[in-house]
């Protein structure tokens, strides 16, 4: 309960800028407002909100019209699924305005240059369908739309660029045309005609190495899962053969055609697309998710097909209403439910299906993953009598599709389901999946329901999932995360280190230091002595096993105990595990102790690398070791090698932002010395000031390299055991004549593709290395496949 | 857990718009810790710098590990800290969750809260930084205040209010 005080309290002491009545910004925000918001919660129609908003702001023009400009650019860049409305705005004042269309335009193409030289391609493309909608209000003069197409389709022209570069031209070219097309056709026809045939033989010509890494599904039945171009190009051929004709698109400009005729168009500058540079990075090619189609809800109405111009419309605007409100989920829900279309299509479906493809898109998905699952739940909340069915319809068609799905999307299936079942007190019927109980339990489907029981158990307790699963799943259900103890029974007397097991918890009860556990150590026998060559050789495995099995299994209770334990220990552990083997021994052990509970191992695991008692690689190499052979296809697996993957690509940016930071600060200092102009500075007293700093520059300079160094070891230990695991399959399935494809197989040569998509900037900058010392030609075919599709992301 | 987009560059490309910056679920609530050991001021930059989330409506069954694997949806979490009875020293229904990054406290802040965590829906809110003693209830039997006084019963926080459970 929130004990409130008088909000005055919080100026209190507050050295607070006091609010100058400063029209300029209040009148800003005001039209802002009312832009943004045109037509929201209004009784009169759309049209005649853009009649008045037009009025009001043809009258702010003389003094305004710089905010205006800025105003209706963003707009025209951010609101993409309101583009139409703004249109029509735009040709308004135009008719009213002359000048002022003709500094939009030129507004835009310099705000459309800044975006395509910052990368911003997303954000650029609606830009480009802006201006091609302006062409139908009359603002823009066919022609001259035209010839900007064709300056777009001539980079496909171009010599040693990347595809990518030509790609997104024809992306910006052809995703304009469900807009603009019929204009454009009409009024320059042989033209457009030409413009076309010259994106199909690029399209027939550009290569689709890449497309496999990227679909969810590796099958095409019962939605094939095509690449972003073909099926955008398949949609415009289609809306060329039906002559134009677009039903979908709401276009407010036509209610104003008599205005917006009378007005006079400005012509497009000439528009050179900038050039390739080395720092152009332009957008990953995609597939298109599909899992629904018009057979799927009998008895609403139809569904668009896969390959019609509105299907790409309402998908795209969809993709920008959650790109537009992801911070708001409850506004993100509600904007998605009221997209205009009425009873004309089968919304829900969309919605599921738009969102499914965000979560499942290859390499990541846009937004983080839970604000998916929440979402959906919010979707619920708003349409209780209809979503849940389409959600429980999709579910059910996700896991009848497993057997083909990519290993990455299942992960995040998984964990999307398992999370949306916790809020939903873990309701659903399991009995429908009876049949993967008859499964080999690496199957897909069986392998799937034990992944999300065992989530489910994370998210709530081992007999609670007993509980809510039929006795026949017990096969599938979690074990009873409980440690493994190997000295707790008097039985296991005659074990090794027994004694000093039962020595060594005495003394921790008792609040012993790091020194006493030394000693009680130090009379540990070392099982390799014999291999010692008396080089002092630390690494003692027993030691090792009786100090991590008593310590974890006295601070079993929760993750806090265990970690008090780390910490209080951490002396102990640090000089057990100095050594590569000790390293490697510790993580063996803490997986003896705790193979019941993955989510303990993983948090143990985080814990020590953050505390230096195990580096990154040793991870990599105990998760590639044989004792983890047999779970190495186990999800808990996969989560902590690319979180630890994540942890050392954040420390490397980190000491680097601590380096480019230090390195600001000298500047600053040279800067202000500079400025000071003071002539009693010599030289000895410049370099007394800047010799600390230039020290710690060359310290973290050192720690940069060596950080990096470490990071890309990292990466080639793990291709490196990848190709290993994966030559072993291939030519032990050869040379005994069985087929490759196992359900093993595919999950790991999945994996690698992951760690390539996952990681793909950082990777990028080992291409050399990659390609001359791990991924040769000698390699086999199955593999080097996976690093030329790889390559051919960016290519 | 990436997101596209260059920040400071959309600013030269053109600035963004308020409405697309609202971020309702990432605010600061009207609650302010009574026992905070200075200023208002101070306590709301605290709060605004934060990386720390109180969570409170928990069931006084619910683990740290159950915490720690909803809460780790939104990132790596540093630390989860369990609220105790002041005098039995066992779980009376809140918690803290310290995130390495604000950014991952953020998320959620916008994707956890008002979601369910066995079953309850629970309440996350910024917190100024965890100190020693904050983890202890502060109702007058040990417990968090809200436990003292209300009438229903909960079975996940101990039955009836205290109060109710005097009579």
């Amino acid at each position: 309960m929130s004990r409130r005080r008088h909000s005055d309290d919080s100026d209190a002491g507050q050295p607070h800028k006091r609010r100058r009545t400063s029209e300029p910004s209040e009148i800003e925000e005001r039209l802002e407002s009312l832009i943004c918001r045109v037509g929201e919660k209004s009784n009169s129609s759309l049209e005649s909100n853009l009649e008045g908003l037009a009025g009001v702001l043809e009258a702010d023009l003389p003094n305004y019209k710089s905010k205006i400009l800025r105003i209706l650019c963003t707009v025209a860049r951010l609101l993409p699924e309101k583009l139409t409305v703004y249109t029509t705005l735009v040709g308004l004042l135009n008719a009213r305005n002359y000048n002022f269309g003709g500094e939009f335009v030129e507004a835009m193409i310099r705000q459309l240059k800044e975006c395509l030289k910052v990368n911003m391609y997303n954000e650029a493309v609606h830009l480009v369908r802006f201006l091609s909608d302006l062409v139908n209000c009359h603002v823009i003069a066919a022609p001259s739309m035209v010839a900007m197409f064709e300056n777009f389709v001539s980079v496909t022209q171009e010599e040693d660029v990347p595809q990518v570069r030509c790609d997104w031209y024809m992306f910006a070219f052809l995703s304009s045309l469900p807009w603009v097309g019929k204009e454009l056709y009409e009024k320059k026809d042989a033209e457009m005609d030409r413009l076309l045939s010259q994106t199909e033989s690029y399209l027939k010509r550009r290569q689709k190495i890449h497309v496999p890494m990227l679909q969810v599904w590796t099958a095409d039945k019962p939605h094939p899962q095509e690449e972003y171009l073909d099926c955008l190009w398949s949609q415009i051929q289609k809306l060329k053969k039906d002559r134009w004709q677009e039903r979908h698109i709401l276009r407010p400009y036509l209610a104003f055609d008599s205005v917006l005729c009378e007005a006079l168009q400005h012509n497009l500058p000439p528009f050179t697309p900038p050039p390739h540079t080395e720092d152009s990075v332009y957008p990953m090619p995609r597939v298109i998710f599909r899992m629904f189609d018009y057979t799927d809800d009998p008895e609403g109405p139809v569904m668009p097909g896969s390959h019609s111009v509105e299907r790409f419309v309402i998908e795209e605007n969809l993709h920008c209403i959650i790109k537009s409100h992801w911070k708001e989920r409850k506004t993100c829900a509600a904007q998605l439910l009221s997209y205009p279309g009425n009873n004309k299509i089968p919304l829900n479906y969309h919605i599921v299906e738009v969102i499914f493809a965000e979560l499942f898109q290859l390499p990541s998905p846009p937004h983080i993953e839970v604000m998916y699952t929440t979402l959906l739940i919010e979707l619920c909340k708003l349409q209780p009598g209809s979503l849940p069915q389409v959600l429980a319809q999709a579910t059910e068609m996700l896991y009848m599709r497993l057997d083909t799905m990519n290993t990455t999307c299942v992960d995040r299936f998984i964990n999307w389901f398992s999370h949306h079942l916790s809020n939903f007190q873990f309701r659903w019927s399991w009995e429908d999946w009876s049949d993967c109980l008859t499964q080999d339990l690496e199957k897909p489907k069986p392998k799937f329901v034990r992944e999300v029981l065992e989530k489910c158990m994370r998210l709530s307790y081992h007999q609670r999932i007993i509980d809510i699963v039929p006795a026949s799943f017990s096969v599938l259900s979690p074990a009873n995360p409980v440690c493994i103890y190997k000295y707790g029974d008097e039985s296991n007397r005659s074990l090794p280190g027994y004694t000093v097991a039962l020595c060594l918890t005495i003394a921790i009860k008792n609040k012993a230091s790091n020194d006493e556990i030394f000693s009680i150590l130090k009379d540990v026998p070392n099982p390799n002595q014999d291999d010692d060559d008396g080089e002092g050789f630390t690494f003692n495995p027993l030691k090792i096993e009786v100090f991590v099995q008593t310590l974890l299994h006295l601070a079993a209770k929760s993750f806090s105990h265990s970690f008090s334990a780390l910490a209080k220990f951490h002396e102990v552990f640090k000089t057990l595990a100095e050594s590569d083997e000790g390293k490697l021994h510790v993580l063996r052990v803490v997986y003896d102790v705790w193979k019941n509970h993955p989510q303990m191992i993983a948090v143990l695991v985080d814990k020590m690398i953050r505390t230096q008692i195990v580096d990154c690689a040793a991870v990599a190499n105990w998760i590639f070791s044989s004792e983890l052979a047999h779970d190495f296809t186990r999800f808990y697996i996969w989560e902590i090698l690319h979180s630890t993957i994540r942890k050392m690509n954040k420390h490397v940016l980190k000491i680097h932002k601590e380096l480019e930071e230090t390195k600001a600060r000298l500047a600053r200092q040279h800067k202000r010395r500079d400025s000071d102009d003071d002539d009693d500075d010599d030289d000895r007293s410049t370099d007394r000031e800047d010799g600390p700093l230039e020290e710690q520059i060359e310290r973290l300079q050192e720690k940069v390299e060596s950080a990096q160094s470490e990071q890309k070891n990292l990466f080639l230990v793990i291709f490196q055991r990848f190709i290993m695991l994966l030559t072993e399959h291939l030519v032990r399935c050869e040379t005994g004549g069985i087929d490759v494809f196992t359900p093993w197989y595919k999950s790991c040569i999945e994996r690698l593709q992951q760690i390539f998509l996952q990681h793909h900037q950082i990777i990028q900058q080992y291409m050399v290395t990659l390609e001359n010392l791990l991924f040769t030609a000698e390699l086999d075919h199955h593999i080097l496949a996976v690093f030329q599709q790889f390559c051919a992301l960016q290519a | 857990r990436g997101r596209a987009g260059p920040g400071s560059a959309a600013m030269s490309a053109g600035g963004t718009l308020s409405i697309l910056r609202s971020d309702s679920y990432a605010e600061l609530s009207q609650y302010r810790d009574q026992h905070f050991r200075g200023t208002r001021y101070d306590q709301e930059r605290l709060l605004r710098k934060s990386c720390t989330l109180y969570v409170g409506n928990l069931s006084f069954y619910t683990t740290e590990e159950q915490i720690h694997e909803l809460f780790g949806k939104s990132g790596d979490i540093k630390k989860v800290i369990m609220g105790l009875d002041k005098v039995k020293k066992t779980a009376c229904g809140f918690c803290f969750v310290e995130y390495y990054a604000r950014g991952d406290a953020e998320n959620a802040m916008r994707y956890i809260n008002g979601t369910r965590l066995d079953d309850r829906i629970i309440r996350t809110d910024w917190d100024a930084g965890f100190k020693e003693g904050r983890q202890y209830g502060r109702g007058r039997s040990g417990g968090q205040v809200r436990d003292e006084y209300r009438q229903d019963y909960d079975a996940g926080r101990g039955g009836y209010g205290k109060n109710v459970q005097c009579q």
